[in-house]
């Protein structure tokens, strides 16, 4: 049965908020292919996961539990994956694109000699015709069209600017993508939904020298940023153009009480930490309002707060792309407009 | 203790910062010779590290490979001023159009024809695709264990490497055998800038450059370029913006009050 699988990623045996919308968004897929939603998950303590998962319409658990398997290590996850993936044949494969998912999901598919596509923003299913021209022996010059059904579109906003992606894999499965957490929507599908857990006989899988990297030390701690529950986003891109204008945009987040975010010209450029990028290779937001200080608005930023309520663009360039799909566009500098807007949020507030 | 050999993987990308839609070709794949040329960041980053083991073990051998159109040689050249030994350009039309997983089988079968190595290093992704998928499908190819994301080196013996990550929540030091590929994050030093008497020595002294196609290397021909590549661009459409009815403002003081009591008032702000 060629199903949909959900790589689950888990720290200590809770799940992932990036699984959770992948397997939100993997149900629905998994509904209009008329398949099945598994999940596999690897690593120890996992005896809560289906109280967990379940709910968001997962069939089927696949669950390696070992103490030797925690935390997260490369080849051990590989090689069971691998394994399974033989023996089920899933058509999809989805993973969260996070530290552990983009160091896992590419081996994965150099072992299984699969396509995989990174940070999707989108994924549909849809079909596709394959026209190929061929020479004849009689020298006769003809096209021949194959057609696909119902494959995975790997949307994603793609190199330089403007553009966006569809990709496929139209010979090799799983079809395997990765994508940010945020991007998804975390969607319960029955509170009632029960499925099955199976046990995966790991030991089958994994040889003593998957366990060559020995992890020495692990500190993980919870991000003290949290931009995607933010109601308001005070976001800052090249164009603000100094670290100390950055200091701005915190006033103004702190008297809103909101969060600073920034396009990825303005953490390139060292304005601010990574933590806060907000895009396709960042963080996906949608606040109730969004403050976008000097920022052009590349699609790839674009993709990260375009579902935002409102929208405020703050630029010198009247003509800046984000323009087009701001609800309040006002021309001036940050460094002007910043201080004005906190003196008359602080006087109209009261 | 002798040096260890270590092959560092560079790429020459396109300044993503500024390219249009001209910058790609017909059947998605991207127009790379119509580009300005960087060298990715991140293997400036991995290329440090490997002069960092060169300079606590002078006879460390430093191999700089890099795949792409001829002109990518200079990435090889720049890594030759700062103190590596040796430039292996790949190159070769049937390598063209090839996606992460064809490539990095090209770039394995490369580092099998390099022969010994204890270390393979490289950036943790390049500026044009993003993807950091070639460093783990490199690894898988040549069978050996695969550390991400280093940021630092904390020490290394004859047998094994022990490696600081940066991971997205936090750090994780982990001691690995070699050989093993290594791929670097960003937040690691900084490259370090030419070395004056290295650049005089190879400015014009191409015999350390030496450069293969896809013969030397002995792929198959069906695992490159474009038919070696299991992913198909379907299509590439352009953003059409959705253009919203905005409201336009000035700096002014009356339009900044205008739009706090309007925010305000819909409940947008508290």
């Amino acid at each position: 049965m060629n199903n949909l699988f959900v790589f689950c990623e888990t720290e200590n045996g809770v799940v992932a908020d990036v699984s959770l919308e992948l397997l939100s968004k993997g149900k629905k897929l998994a509904q209009t292919l008329g398949c099945k939603l598994e999940a596999i998950a690897v690593d120890y303590n996992l005896y809560n996961i289906g109280r967990q998962i379940f709910k968001y319409g997962v069939d089927v658990i696949h669950v390696a539990d070992d103490r030797k398997l925690a935390p997260y290590q490369t080849l051990p996850t590989q090689k069971i994956i691998c394994d399974l993936v033989k023996q089920e044949q899933p058509q999809i494969m989805l993973f969260g694109a996070t530290s552990i998912g983009r160091d896992l999901a590419p081996r994965v598919a150099s072992a299984l000699r699969c396509g995989l596509t990174a940070d999707c923003t989108s994924l549909e299913i849809g079909d596709h015709e394959e026209k190929k021209t061929v020479k004849e022996e009689n020298g006769e010059i003809k096209q021949i069209v194959t057609p696909y059904k119902d494959l995975l579109y790997q949307i994603r906003p793609a190199f330089g600017g403007n553009i966006i992606a569809t990709i496929l894999n139209l010979h090799t499965r799983p079809q395997m993508a990765t994508v940010r957490e945020g991007v998804m929507k975390k969607e319960v599908f029955d509170e009632n939904y029960k499925g099955e857990i199976k046990k995966i006989d790991w030991q089958k899988s994994v040889t003593d020298l998957d366990f060559a990297v020995e992890i020495i030390s692990r500190h993980i701690e919870k991000s003290k940023i949290n931009l995607k529950a933010a109601p308001v986003i005070v976001a800052g891109g090249y164009g603000v153009g100094s670290k100390e204008n950055f200091q701005l945009l915190h006033e103004l987040a702190e008297v809103l009480g909101g969060q600073v975010g920034a396009s990825r010209a303005a953490v390139d450029a060292g304005f601010c930490e990574h933590e806060r990028q907000i895009g396709q290779t960042g963080v996906t937001v949608r606040p109730k309002l969004y403050i976008a200080c000097g920022i052009s608005g590349q699609v790839q930023h674009r993709a990260g707060m375009q579902e935002s309520s409102i929208i405020v663009s703050i630029n010198t360039d009247e003509n800046a792309p984000i323009n087009a799909i701001a609800d309040y566009v006002v021309t001036g500098d940050v460094a002007t407009v910043l201080p004005k807007m906190i003196k008359y949020y602080k006087a109209n507030s009261k | 203790m002798k040096g260890f050999k270590i092959i560092v993987l560079a790429k020459q990308v396109p300044d993503t910062h500024n390219v249009g839609k001209d910058a790609m070709k017909e059947d998605g794949t991207m127009n790379r010779a119509a580009l300005p040329a960087i060298i990715n960041p991140e293997d400036m980053n991995a290329l440090e590290q490997a002069l960092r083991i060169k300079d606590q073990y002078p006879e460390t051998q430093i191999t700089v490979l890099t795949m792409g159109l001829p002109k990518a040689a200079e990435v090889l050249q720049e890594g030759l001023y700062r103190g590596a030994d040796k430039g292996i350009l790949l190159t070769d039309r049937k390598l063209g159009g090839s996606d992460t997983l064809a490539t990095s089988y090209a770039i394995a079968q490369a580092i099998k024809n390099v022969g010994d190595y204890d270390m393979v290093l490289c950036g943790r992704q390049a500026i044009d695709g993003d993807t950091a998928q070639v460093g783990p499908q490199a690894a898988e190819k040549l069978g050996i264990p695969q550390v991400t994301y280093a940021e630092e080196i904390e020490n290394i013996s004859e047998s094994s490497i022990t490696i600081r990550r940066r991971l997205e929540s936090g750090v994780e030091t982990v001691k690995a055998p070699f050989p093993v590929l290594i791929t670097v994050h960003g937040s690691a030093a900084p490259c370090r800038t030419r070395n004056a008497k290295f650049y005089m020595k190879n400015k014009n002294d191409e015999s350390k450059i030496t450069t293969w196609g896809a013969d030397d290397i002995k792929v198959e021909d069906d695992k490159v370029g474009k038919a070696g590549s299991p992913t198909t661009v379907k299509k590439i459409d352009a953003v059409v913006l959705q253009a919203k009815e905005s409201k336009k403002l000035s700096d002014s003081d009356a339009d900044i009050d205008g739009l706090i009591k309007d925010l305000l008032s819909n409940h947008i702000l508290g």
